[in-house]
């Protein structure tokens, strides 16, 4: 069902569905009151999480060792990806397995910020192994290793995943 | 027993007024990409944190067009619109809209933004500023919101009383591809508000004909035919409501609403064997519904017109007995409210997880039976109130998670300054040797390269003699100085003069190679220098690093304390007011439908005992006979 059809049952059905009762319509005042002021904190809070990140990424990932990978699936892949696992020169970085929320995310165009840590300058070694279904229902692992350079900038890279193909292991890394 | 007033069920219907964030173009933002990552998860507030500083970050560049979110910046205020909206955050929501509309765009960029505010200002019930934003459309208009927009027009004159102008819009919408069912049956209440009852009438039918297996689809075929046989109820024409009642489904939302309708227009017309059969069905329902509950009072009262006193006598003795059991379990439902277990169940984790939560509700020990708050549960300002109630909840989680980790910040600064304070003036002092060092070296480097350049231009053979060379010719000069002072003899002169010529001889043949040779050592030292300079500018970067990592946490690390502690206390004041409404509103509900369900088991107390007399009249009369 599309998301317009699916807004305009919820909104028949709240309509069907709404009470009568006097006393509802007093205690809306009240719920409308307080609706501000909970708008107001949501503000503060969102405020408070980005200074919170700023502060976070100041302290733990100084820009001159600060190195951030993220996971992105490629457009008009339907396979299952179950799990992703990097390593940073032989060193297990992350492993995430993924929900089905997580991967719906995924292939709508979301990008997962996968790993952020620190590397000294210098060249490094990338192993990036995943695993999952593919289209056809047939498991696959695949491993890809890449070479990436970190300079004295906060280095960012962005793993994209493909279903493996023939002569291909289905996973790209590059530069953002 | 009274029907269900039309009021309750004649309200136009709005559809997709929050649209799923969509990315057309190629992402070339990871931040934004992650943004969207949680958005499509349902997570609104890690999403809006994350885009909000994007932007913020973004506004406040020199040269944004160098920036990654330059490529989607109108993306990302329609997005942080859509968010805030879908996070419940309304008063900010349209502000990043209309930065977009206000900024030097396209057409259809413009446009879509003017929609999107317009929908937002119509979400918020503020009619006038969203027409207002739908005049700003102008020139080309998207394809794929053309009639979106020409849909929300047409809602803004319905709830603003206008229904001619809703009408205008509506009839030309008939034919859409995306609103079908929706535009006639809003066509319909829009006749119905103008007082055109007979087109009201004949569009409802129209759109309760509709042949579709869509879900929406069906949904908004039974509504035509529920709304179009209660304007035929209302009016007292019973023939004509009854089969726009039949037609609703019985296994969809509208159901149980229609079997009663049914029910009772078969009775006003003396159909009272037709009005059983809606009616018995109903009655088997889940009891804690109203229709069904009235239900089944309505079926023991037809079998009673129907002199079918004995059985009549059966089911009312069923309802009073099953009103008996929805009454204790009310009473211990509104006991369960006043110990705080409702909101105490609302925000349990593993209840929020599951779609089903509502109802889910039910099966935990001791919380409220909740199928008696279902139209509470889904009344707009409960859901308000209820959401505000569990994203307090969930925010009052956030802040004490990331209090826990403020101690921590806290120590680690801590631990970087006791390794570094005792190191660093010793390694500063070293510096600063080196930094003069290399000072001195870097301005003779400068001056050599300048010399280097000045001799391409004006050759000056004896800057490149070597140091005995420059001796030899010194005393040479001087020699041959005192030799003209002297009057020494002619021969000691040309000797010295000889000897003078022999080397600016060698000085001026071999200033060419000379030359090259200085460039070369030269290159040579630019390397030197290069390499120098980088681990110069290496060794200033880690001593910048070792000082950021320590020094200037205190200050924001406690900001964020204060601020985190003042938040949570207003959250906490906050969600015990909320909770106050909620659990008033609960309990005025459940004690209203308490109260209605005595008010049925006294009709059901009577009813019953004239039932029994009824019957055993009309056996004694048989027996008589």
């Amino acid at each position: 069902m599309s998301i317009r059809k699916s807004a305009a049952l919820l909104a028949l059905m709240t309509v069907f569905l709404t009470g009568t009762a006097v006393s509802q319509d007093l205690a809306g005042e009240n719920m409308k009151s307080l609706d501000g002021q909970v708008q107001e904190i949501k503000s503060d809070v969102l405020d408070i999480a980005s200074d919170l990140r700023n502060l976070e990424e100041r302290l733990l990932y100084p820009s001159g060792t600060q190195l951030a990978i993220f996971v992105a699936v490629e457009e008009q892949q339907d396979f299952r990806l179950d799990a992703v696992q990097i390593e940073i020169d032989g060193e297990l970085a992350t492993h995430h397995i993924y929900s089905f929320n997580e991967l719906e995310a995924l292939q709508k165009g979301g990008v997962q910020k996968a790993y952020a840590g620190n590397v000294v300058t210098g060249d490094h070694e990338l192993r990036v192994t995943v695993i999952g279904k593919t289209d056809s229902g047939k498991d696959f692992s695949s491993t890809g290793t890449f070479a990436f350079a970190k300079g004295v900038k906060p280095k960012t890279l962005g793993v994209t995943l493909a279903e493996p193909g023939l002569g291909s292991d289905g996973i790209q890394v590059g530069d953002w | 027993m009274r029907r269900a007033p039309l009021s309750v069920l004649g309200i136009l219907l709005v559809t997709g007024l929050a649209s799923g964030p969509v990315l057309a173009q190629e992402l070339k933002d990871l931040y934004f990409g992650e943004a969207l990552y949680y958005a499509h998860q349902g997570l609104y507030f890690e999403a809006l944190e994350r885009l909000d500083t994007e932007v913020k970050q973004y506004d406040g560049l020199d040269e944004p067009q160098l920036d990654t979110l330059y490529y989607h910046i109108d993306a990302a205020g329609f997005s942080l619109g859509d968010f805030e909206l879908r996070y419940r955050m309304h008063h900010r929501a349209g502000r990043a809209i209309k930065a977009v509309l206000n900024a030097a765009v396209d057409d259809v960029v413009r446009n879509d933004a003017a929609y999107r505010l317009a929908r937002i200002h119509f979400q918020k019930n503020q009619l006038p500023e969203a027409l207002h934003a739908l005049q700003q459309i102008e020139g080309e208009i998207p394809d794929s919101i053309r009639d979106d927009i020409e849909f929300l027009r047409a809602n803004v004159y319905l709830a603003e009383g206008r229904p001619e102008d809703s009408i205008e819009i509506l009839e030309k919408l008939q034919d859409s591809d995306s609103f079908g069912g929706f535009a006639s049956y809003n066509l319909g209440i829009a006749y119905l508000q103008s007082g055109r009852r007979q087109d009201a009438l004949d569009k409802l039918n129209q759109a309760g004909g509709v042949v579709t297996d869509d879900p929406a689809e069906l949904a908004i075929r039974d509504k035509s035919n529920l709304v179009a046989g209660t304007i035929h109820l209302e009016a007292e024409e019973f023939d004509s409501a009854i089969p726009y009642l039949n037609r609703v489904r019985l296994d969809g939302p509208f159901s149980n609403q229609a079997l009663l309708s049914a029910g009772w227009a078969n009775m006003a017309v003396n159909k009272v064997e037709r009005a059983v059969v809606p009616w018995s069905i109903l009655a088997d329902r889940e009891v804690t519904d109203r229709a069904s509950q009235e239900a089944m009072l309505a079926l023991p009262y037809a079998y009673g017109k129907l002199d079918v006193h004995g059985r009549a006598a059966v089911y009312y003795g069923r309802a009073l007995d099953a009103f008996g059991v929805e009454i204790d379990k009310l009473n211990e439902s509104i006991e369960s409210i006043r110990e705080g277990k409702f909101l105490a169940a609302l925000v349990r984790e593993e209840i929020r997880k599951d779609k089903d939560w509502v109802v889910r509700l039910r099966s935990l020990p001791e919380a409220p039976e909740t199928y008696y708050l279902m139209d509470m549960l889904a009344s707009h300002e409960f859901q308000t109130g209820l959401q505000n109630y569990l994203d307090l909840a969930d925010l009052r989680r956030k802040i004490l998670e990331w209090q826990s980790g403020f101690d921590a910040y806290d120590e680690m600064v801590e631990i970087r300054s006791d390794h570094y304070e005792p190191l660093l003036p010793e390694i500063d002092d070293e510096f600063r040797e080196l930094d003069s060092r290399m000072r001195l070296r870097s301005e003779q480097h400068k001056m050599l390269v300048k010399r280097r350049d000045d001799l391409l231009t004006t050759p000056r053979p004896e800057f490149l003699a070597t140091p005995e060379e420059q001796a030899i010719l010194a005393r040479l000069e001087q020699l041959e100085l005192q030799s003209l002072k002297g009057g020494a003899a002619s021969t000691e002169l040309r000797r010295i003069q000889r000897l003078k010529g022999i080397l600016v001889w060698r000085l001026e043949t071999e200033y060419h190679a000379r030359l090259s040779e200085f460039d070369q050592n030269l290159r040579n030292l630019d390397e030197v220098m290069a390499l120098a300079q980088t681990q110069y500018d290496e060794y200033v970067r880690v001593r910048q690093a070792s000082t950021h990592s320590y020094v200037g946490y205190e200050k924001p690390i406690s900001r964020l304390r204060v601020h985190a502690a003042n938040a949570v206390q207003k959250i906490d004041l906050l969600m015990a007011r909320q909770g106050h409404v909620l659990e008033k509103v609960a309990l005025d509900e459940l004690t209203a439908r308490r109260g209605r369900l005595e008010s049925f088991g006294d009709k059901a107390r009577f009813a019953l005992a004239d039932s029994y007399d009824r019957a055993t009249q009309s056996q004694a009369r048989a027996e008589s006979q």
